[in-house]
């Protein structure tokens, strides 16, 4: 039994982004499911599966009781924060297919711009499992975590600063286009880059993502019901998980070959499903919690070989007209708004319906990634 | 302020071997008593063979450096009060794959935000040392000098 095309996705919803937003992380949930119904011209009883993050703060009967959904008959929830994104899709694409519910629902939200709500910053003096071999020498952040393997990246195939700006600049461009993105106003140079402070060398401040407070939510049902719908149906054609062998997330230094992350194994089944191959994909979202992310999925989702996806960036490949490969359409997360990567999601979505403000025309199929570095999941969206 | 730095939980009952030997100043890694195979993070299980017996072996105590960060604000505050300053990952002469999160530091005794940045070098041999905080030993590492 396969899931390609037989199912889709809806319906999309969002809150604004903000910092301090006032409401609560099940409030925006809760909004953005509404938002997402509404898209669909779904009511709320109708659906039935459910599916989030297991970071989620909101609980799934919460989120039922608040937005009268139900009787549910599928939830579930996936792990690992930015790697789950996809995922909560695509299971929701599995319940679908399989009958186990009609209409399902997924969703990220996240007050992320307080403080106080950033996991590394809320650690005991003791800390142990994994995280003690690598917090008490200062090693605190995800950031620090992946600049560690950037500069082994950069060391082992020459890839330079320009190259990761190349990643920042294509957000930033696409986020200037996108009324909704946090730096819609605000464009960013490659000087402005280079003069930027240090978060972890060797990555500076326009390397990182935003800190977003927002909620985005998909609503999927079968392709029959979709073909009728209000909204262009936007097909999962293929989706795929990876936890690799000897994987340990963020601070996979402990495995054979570190920079050949997640993605990898995630590709493999990802293509193997899908009737398309990397070389038919014209606009993708990946994950860009941190610009090196980029780099290492362009490799691991085949657009290059390894070690070359630094000069791959060059020449404005990533940039909107014209580049050989756009990504991050709305911004990303380093531009437009990070939830997790969920906006991904959505923007590929918009892709599919024609409706991106960097619209790529044609393009027949959208990959979506989440989290490079962490157990990780992938979609493939075609067009109707 | 050292008592702010994060330390280990030594009473962690996968990973208290190994800081109960840093405190001897020994580097040990878990090997599978069954296959010989090594596993760090210490953990119960062989992923080789599935056995639930190891013991700690002693390593040499020298690597060289993988990579490194020089980490800068905004940092827990215990960190930030001393940045910017690095962080290494070592990779064992023993086993390349065996590699340890750590700092440079100029001597035993040296706290590890005054090592100067730019002896920091991907590739460059470096030998353990173990600094006391609190009552934890935690292994650090030296530039090895040369003509040694
Ligand atoms: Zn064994």
């Amino acid at each position: 039994m396969e899931i390609k095309d037989r199912t889709a996705i809806v319906g999309i919803g969002q809150t604004a982004f903000g910092k301090g937003l006032p409401d609560t992380e099940l409030s925006l949930a809760c909004q953005a499911i509404a938002a997402a119904l509404d898209d669909a011209g779904i009511a709320p009883r109708e659906v039935d599966g459910l599916v989030m993050f297991s970071m989620e703060n909101g609980r799934e009967v919460e989120v039922a009781r608040n937005l009268g959904l139900g009787p549910i008959t599928y939830f579930g929830e996936v792990g690992y924060g930015g790697g789950a994104g996809c995922a909560t899709v695509g299971h929701a694409a599995m319940a679908v297919a399989t009958g186990q519910c009609r209409v399902a629902v997924g969703w990220r939200a996240r007050k992320r711009a307080a403080k106080a709500s950033r996991p590394w910053a809320n650690v005991a003096a003791r800390v142990s499992g994994s995280v003690q071999w690598t917090r008490p020498f200062g090693l605190l952040r995800p950031v620090d975590e992946i600049a560690m393997l950037t500069r082994r990246y950069m060391y082992e195939y020459g890839a330079t600063r320009d190259h990761l700006a190349n990643v920042a600049l294509a957000c930033r461009k696409h986020a200037n286009r996108n009324p909704f993105a946090t730096f819609f106003d605000r464009p960013l140079t490659r000087e402005q880059y280079m003069a930027s402070r240090w978060i972890s060398e060797p990555l500076c401040l326009y390397d990182n993502c935003l800190e977003t407070d927002g909620a985005l939510a998909v609503v999927v049902t079968s392709a029959e019901r979709a073909r009728d719908g209000k909204q262009p149906p936007v097909y999962i054609h293929s989706f795929a998980q990876s936890i690799p062998p000897q994987c340990q997330p963020m601070t996979n230094y402990f495995c054979e070959d570190p920079l050949r992350g997640p993605a990898w194994e995630c590709a493999q089944l990802l293509w193997a499903k899908s009737d398309f191959k990397a070389a038919d994909v014209r606009v993708a979202q990946i994950y860009d919690a941190f610009t090196p992310l980029i780099l290492l999925s362009l490799e691991g989702y085949g657009f290059c070989a390894r070690g070359e996806a630094g000069p791959f960036t060059e020449a404005g490949a990533l940039e909107w007209p014209d580049g050989r490969l756009p990504i991050n359409t709305s911004g990303g997360g380093l531009s437009e708004a990070y939830v997790h990567g969920f906006n991904l999601i959505l923007e590929g979505v918009r892709q599919m319906r024609g409706t991106s403000t960097c619209q790529v025309p044609g393009a027949p199929c959208c990959l979506v990634t989440s989290g490079e570095g962490v157990p990780t999941s992938a979609l493939l969206l075609r067009r109707a | 302020m050292e008592e702010q730095f994060l330390l280990p939980d030594v009473e962690d009952p996968d990973s208290a071997p190994f800081w109960q030997a840093a405190a001897q100043g020994q580097l040990v890694v878990q090997t599978c008593v069954d296959c010989g195979q090594r596993r760090f993070p210490p953990r119960p299980m062989c992923y080789r063979c599935r056995s639930l017996r190891h013991r700690w072996q002693p390593l040499s105590g020298r690597g060289t450096i993988w990579s490194y960060v020089i980490a800068h604000p905004p940092l827990l505050p215990a960190y930030e009060a001393v940045a910017p300053y690095n962080v290494v990952v070592v990779a064992t002469a023993e086993d390349p794959t065996i590699r340890f999160v750590g700092n440079l530091v100029e001597s035993p005794e040296e706290p590890f935000h005054r090592t100067k940045l730019d002896r920091l070098q991907i590739g460059a041999p470096v030998r353990v040392v173990f600094q006391r905080v609190d009552d934890v030993y935690l292994p650090r590492w030296m530039l090895e000098t040369s003509g040694r």
